[in-house]
């Protein structure tokens, strides 16, 4: 569900926060099913207290690592995610 | 107590975890962090799409002898994934 969730996500920008606590903000360029993250443009969140990757543009960000995705506020349809998770659901 | 209806039959916790979409939760994370939000989806693994989500860390901060909780409240406007 989530995979799939993320599939359309892509193309939005989206803030990554890694359970290290650094937050990185970028545009989501794609996502794999063990929802490992690659995104374009990034930025660190909080610069001056993560500065090793000032020059960083693109990056590979592998799953087990992320606490949050935050989310464009115009995420996507809420109707849309409460249906599919009501069918994901059920049947355990 | 057999009922017809398997469709909507809570059987476990994921069930009953079904019965609060799109209501506030409370969720309990490690690290001593909270979130209350609202559940917008969820999966087995327990991924979570919250909304409106306010995210509380509990520090500890020691002054010599005293013990002071601090509660620093962050707030991310609209959706939140774990």
């Amino acid at each position: 569900l989530f995979f799939s969730y993320f599939k359309e996500l892509v193309g939005k920008e989206v803030t990554v926060e890694l359970k290290n606590d650094l937050a990185i903000r970028g545009t989501l360029h794609s996502v794999d099913q063990y929802l490992n993250i690659k995104l374009e443009n990034t930025r660190v969140v909080d610069q001056d207290k993560y500065p090793h990757m000032l020059s960083v543009r693109n990056c590979f960000i592998r799953g087990s690592v992320v606490r949050y995705v935050l989310l464009p506020q115009d995420g996507v349809d809420i109707d849309i995610l409460h249906d599919a998770t009501r069918r994901e659901a059920r049947g355990g | 107590m057999a009922s017809a209806e398997e469709e909507i039959a809570v059987k476990e916790p994921l069930d009953l975890i079904r019965l609060s979409l799109d209501e506030r939760i409370y969720v309990k994370l490690r690290s001593d962090r909270e979130l209350r939000g609202k559940l917008h989806a969820y999966d087995q693994h327990l991924n979570m799409i919250l909304g409106d989500v306010e995210e509380v860390v509990t520090t500890v901060e020691i002054d010599d002898e005293t013990y002071e909780e601090i509660v620093r409240v962050s707030s991310f406007a609209f959706f939140s994934n774990s």
